[in-house]
């Protein structure tokens, strides 16, 4: 090991410590918004999937649209779509709002076809016998059949969320100081693009393994109870 | 009158598309009444069975359930208008082939999602009348066990008290015993017994002619959706008079001596 490359690390280290806080702050902020996306994510994404499987053509035909735009589309498009093409029809949201909700709808279309996989892995048997206990359809979804879903597809789910983190990094084209356009105006204050892409690229990674340890946890947990 | 008329179906029909499952069945069940449903595989059996509770919606016909007319044709809003199929359900309980316990829930959870949810019992009372039946059938120290650390005897008694603790007018039982290891068969069938002697009304759709012949009041012969025949359980099941009746009977006992000698 040549003290050369010792004295060279210190040295880049030094020259980037200052805009540590910086990254840092962003990537928080990167979190946060996926955090917020994470929970539209699966929201939209299970009315979707019960919209699929629903036995009512006026649910299944809208769900089955959503699914089908959303997933021939480049997320890039909706993301557009909504921040600047919303506001020609007279529908002005802030970025914000405009981001969050595209890479919501987003997302829930890949969410939807994950949960409309779990719900196809229950034995029909599960929804039968809550039925005729006298369970509501609804009570039934949310006391039996939900529960074993969520179990099945905790894996699947976690890499929508890593690629709705991943996704957040699109936001920067509409403004949004996340991680990514937070780099992209250090890179430009500094001309040193190689140091801080790598810089980024390493908080996205400890983000998104952040969220596969939690769910791998989750998943332990769970394979406890039965 | 009929006052204790528990069940009564009139010309019931079901088809799935142009294939008639059910071509007009009348049954009658007073209260008390344990009545035996034998029949080969796809005659019927299932769809009659989940007929009576709605669980499919009938083609044609009548089912009065303690005198009054289950309305078969109204049909239940995407989140409103169960309140009729819950009433109905909440009376009737059933029991399946393959248990259906819910898996994430334990015993205990399992036999108060009921009471709790449907029947609006307070969780205390709910757990206390479970704890109760579950002690009646020997399961009391597996309350808090998940069903898959169950046998398949002991998940399908689970399966009964669940319905149980709903206080049903009437039980349904559907092959309850036929995934059962043939060891396991038994314990099942004496706690089906114990209710029949108990008073419970039962329509059993079942394989176990010994069970249909020594605990039911009454066996029906189902044939491709019809009834073919029926009668009091010990003379029938002795000397059915249909041929068809004769030739089942000798196929099912042939199968279960065959089974039983292979056993030994
Ligand atoms: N959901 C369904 N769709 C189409 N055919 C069905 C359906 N359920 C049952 N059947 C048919 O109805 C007939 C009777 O079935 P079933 O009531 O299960 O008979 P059993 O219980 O006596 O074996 C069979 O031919 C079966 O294939
Ligand atoms: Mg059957």
């Amino acid at each position: 090991m040549s003290l050369d490359l010792i004295e060279r690390a210190v040295r880049w280290w030094a020259s980037v410590e200052a805009y540590i806080p910086g990254f840092l702050g962003a990537a928080w902020l990167a979190f946060q918004i996926t955090l917020v996306i994470i929970a539209l994510t699966w929201a939209f994404g299970l009315l979707a999937a019960l919209g699929k499987i629903s036995p009512y053509w006026w649910l299944r035909w809208p769900a089955g649209f959503y699914v089908w735009f959303i997933r021939g589309t480049p997320t890039l498009i909706q993301v557009f779509l909504f921040y600047f093409g919303l506001p020609q029809l007279g529908v002005r949201l802030s970025p914000f709002t405009a981001g969050a909700l595209a890479l919501g709808i987003n997302g829930g279309a890949y969410v939807a076809e994950i949960i409309r996989g779990g719900l196809l892995a229950i034995p029909k048997g599960q929804m039968e016998s809550a039925l005729a206990i006298g369970l509501t359809p609804l009570q039934a979804m949310t006391r039996i059949i939900l529960p074993q879903v969520f179990r099945i597809i905790l894996p699947p789910l976690t890499n929508e969320a890593a690629t709705t983190l991943k996704n957040t990094s699109l936001l920067s084209t509409i403004t949004i100081m996340e991680l990514t356009l937070h780099t992209q105006l250090a890179i430009a204050a500094t001309y040193r693009p190689f140091d801080f892409y790598i810089i980024a690229a390493i908080l996205y990674l400890i983000m998104t393994t952040a969220l596969t340890q939690l769910a791998a946890w989750l998943e332990r947990r769970y394979r406890v109870a039965y | 009158m009929s006052g204790s008329t528990i069940l009564e179906v009139t010309d019931l029909t079901k088809a799935y598309g142009n294939h008639q499952v059910l071509s007009g069945v009348s049954l009658t069940l007073q209260a008390g009444e344990v009545v035996a449903l034998i029949g080969a595989s796809g005659s019927g059996k299932s769809t009659l069975l989940r007929c009576v509770n709605l669980l499919e919606t009938p083609s044609g016909g009548t089912i009065r359930f303690q005198g009054d007319v289950v309305d078969w044709r109204r049909r239940p809003g995407l989140l409103r208008g169960y309140g009729h199929l819950t009433g109905l359900r909440t009376r009737i309980g059933m029991v399946f082939q393959q248990y259906n316990l819910w898996p994430h829930l334990t015993v205990l959870q399992n036999v108060i999602e009921g009471p709790i949810r449907v029947k609006r019992l307070g969780r205390h009372e709910a757990e206390a009348r479970a704890e109760s039946l579950l002690g009646r059938v020997g399961l009391i120290e597996k309350r808090h066990e998940y069903p898959s650390r169950l046998s398949g005897g002991q998940q399908q008694r689970v399966a009964i008290v669940r319905a149980l603790a709903m206080e049903p007018q009437l039980m349904l039982f559907d092959e309850v015993t036929s995934a059962l290891d043939p060891e396991l068969v038994g314990e099942v069938l004496a706690l089906m017994a114990s209710l029949a002697r108990d008073g419970m009304t039962m329509l059993v759709a079942t394989h176990e002619i010994a069970f249909a012949r020594d605990v039911s009041h009454r066996t029906i012969f189902l044939d491709s959706g019809r009834i073919a025949e029926e009668g009091p359980s010990k003379t029938m099941l002795a000397a059915p008079s249909e041929l068809r009746t004769q030739q089942f009977l000798k196929r099912v006992l042939h199968h279960d001596l065959t089974t039983e000698a292979s056993r030994t």
